[in-house]
């Protein structure tokens, strides 16, 4: 196997997700490269020997300095004409699946997509791609080459292996009408409060709170618990609360100790950011809802009645 | 302004879902809907046609025939037609001959702009317009919460893990929509009755030039080997609240050394 891992950096700062795709890519047989676009791509490749990478690619040019896919796809592209990888890989995330489906269309290269693993079953390389909200878990495999994959986020830890990569520059070229979407502005939703990725504990509300003010429940029960307060997508979308606090697929992805979900139906977009939790609370009305496929405890019922008075039993304990 | 709205029929969203043991392929066999990301990407493309003098709003997809009764959802929303590719020989398709077709005829359609939906609710994939925009050459956004377009430029608000990006891109573009950027209309019962008057366009995979080798699981690029149960994760308790779920969730909590 000759792997490349695409490795995406938001100021300075590697994403875990593709950091844990490279332990794992190192963990199966041949060699492993990574490649780190845009600013400050030569600081970031310089550490990833230490995750598994050999050699890292290091390409930063103006083309490159805003976080859209299609220039990169150009990088990459040439990257495996010139170097001959049969495997890319790289962690899920708005700006790796956008690369990922291109670069399949490009190469006409086999893409398996939301996968949780990856092993090699003699010579051949099989994914692991939990489908229908996780009630199966397909293996599946490539027919063309190179293989891509785009591994679901939090899955794979980082492994600190400790070597060290030698740093190759590239100057890419990037076709015109790569570069033709150009970014305006940035708003990074900077955060308040505790952050929900280092919380032990995260108590989340989703639209069954009926209204934003309700988020006040959950707030109190979060502080009773010595907690943080995260939110759904639906909920941050509609302005209830900040995107700071947002689990799920393009939220952020949270593997507290305990994690009790009000008001939040448990779709797969946000199952993805929080079904890593060692413990999962469910509170909502309908019973339909798929959290209760997943949950450790679900409960039926109205959260209005339930969790204030969870609350006060709560403080009544840890004060007494 | 033409818009062509890519759109998938799901299998029923309330229903269970099960894959075929023989065909490793989804059960696809009972009732059927339009993905409810993609009544997204249409009301999108209706609130631009609406603002503009001259629109035409395009539903393309590709599916077995009895899919266009999921298409006129989007007719009778206010799509004016619908575009099918349908053909045996496309079952199967992974995303590299979906988008090799689908491309062919948005290429054939030449519109100002191509929407998708946020997700697919069958397959979870939420990558196809990657391979579109590739195989079109043209600019792509995807997750966007909002959308402006104005003198042959798009204006798009998206979201990512960052925080908001407002990128800005000429047209022809590919725009894939968040759930979040507009609420759905529903069909109107008039716009139900006219949707069956509208043009409706059946194709096979010979009208695009493309061979069936390149279409469905022949012109893919990835295959399911086989299915396990998943992991488990422990045992699921669902408690009906009787007014004493609180005291049930302190003792559960408690246990835990949540407290």
């Amino acid at each position: 196997m000759s792997t490349l891992v695409f490795v995406e950096h938001h100021d300075r700062a590697p994403q875990e997700s593709a950091l844990g795709v490279l332990g794992k890519a190192a963990s199966l047989e041949g060699d492993v490269a990574a490649v780190v676009c845009g600013e400050h791509a030569r600081e970031v490749a310089a550490e990833l020997g230490r995750y598994g990478a050999q050699r890292v690619f290091a390409a930063d040019a103006p083309a490159l300095a805003a976080p859209l896919p299609q220039p990169r796809v150009d990088v990459i592209t040439a990257l495996i004409g010139e170097h001959g990888f049969d495997t890319v890989l790289l962690g899920s995330s708005v700006l790796a699946a956008d690369i990922a489906a291109a670069l399949a269309a490009r190469l006409e290269a086999g893409l398996n997509y939301g996968l949780v693993d990856l092993r090699l079953d003699g010579d051949r390389l099989v994914g692991v791609q939990p489908i229908l909200g996780d009630s199966a878990y397909a293996n599946v495999g490539w027919t063309a080459t190179p293989r891509l994959a785009l591994f679901r986020s939090g899955v794979l830890e980082p492994r600190d292996v400790g070597g060290s990569a030698d740093v190759i520059n590239v100057s890419p070229s990037v076709h015109e009408w790569s570069q033709a979407a150009r970014l305006l502005e940035q708003d990074r939703g900077e955060s308040e409060g505790p952050s929900i990725e280092e919380a032990d504990i995260i108590v989340a509300g989703g639209r069954g709170l009926g209204a934003p003010e309700h988020f006040s429940i959950v707030e109190d029960l979060a502080q009773a618990l010595g907690g943080a307060v995260g939110a759904t997508r639906a909920v941050v979308d509609a302005g209830w609360y900040p995107y700071s606090t947002q689990v799920g697929q393009t939220g952020k992805t949270v593997t507290p100790k305990l994690y009790v979900a009000c008001g939040i139906s448990g779709a797969i977009q946000h199952k993805v950011g929080m079904q890593n939790a060692s413990v999962i609370v469910a509170i909502n009305k309908d019973r339909n809802a798929p959290i209760f496929d997943y949950c450790d405890l679900g409960v039926v019922g109205d959260l209005h009645q339930i969790m204030p008075k969870l609350t006060e039993l709560i403080r009544q304990r840890t004060s007494g | 302004m033409k818009i062509a709205v890519c759109v998938k029929e799901v299998p029923d969203t309330t229903a269970p879902r099960r894959v075929d043991p023989e065909t490793l392929r989804l059960d696809r066999s009972g009732e059927a809907t339009l993905n409810p990301g993609d009544t997204s990407a249409v009301e999108e493309a209706l609130r631009l046609k609406e603002a503009s003098a001259n629109g035409e709003v395009v539903v393309v997809s590709m599916a077995p025939e009895s899919a266009l009764n999921s298409l006129r959802k989007a007719l009778a929303m206010g799509a004016d037609r619908a575009l099918l590719v349908a053909d045996e020989a496309a079952a199967g398709s992974d995303i590299l001959p979906t988008s090799r077709v689908l491309a062919a005829v948005i290429s054939r359609e030449a519109p100002d702009l191509v929407l998708l939906g946020q997700q697919a609710s069958d397959s979870d994939g939420a990558l196809l317009w990657g391979a579109l925009a590739e195989r079109l050459e043209m600019p792509l956004v995807s997750q966007a919460t909002s959308l402006t377009v104005e003198d042959g430029t798009a204006t798009v608000r998206r979201q990512t893990e960052f925080g908001y990006d407002v990128i800005e891109t000429p047209l022809p573009c590919v725009i894939a929509v968040s759930d979040a950027i507009n609420e759905p209309r529903y069909p109107s019962l008039k716009g139900i009755m006219g949707a069956r008057k509208k043009p409706q366009e059946t194709l096979g995979l010979d009208a695009l030039g493309i061979a069936p080798s390149a279409a469905g699981a022949a012109g893919s690029g990835t295959q399911v080997l086989s299915l396990d149960a998943p992991p488990s994760r422990g045992e699921t308790t669902v408690i009906e609240d009787d007014g004493t779920a609180a005291e049930k969730l302190v003792e559960f909590l408690s246990e835990g050394k949540y407290l």
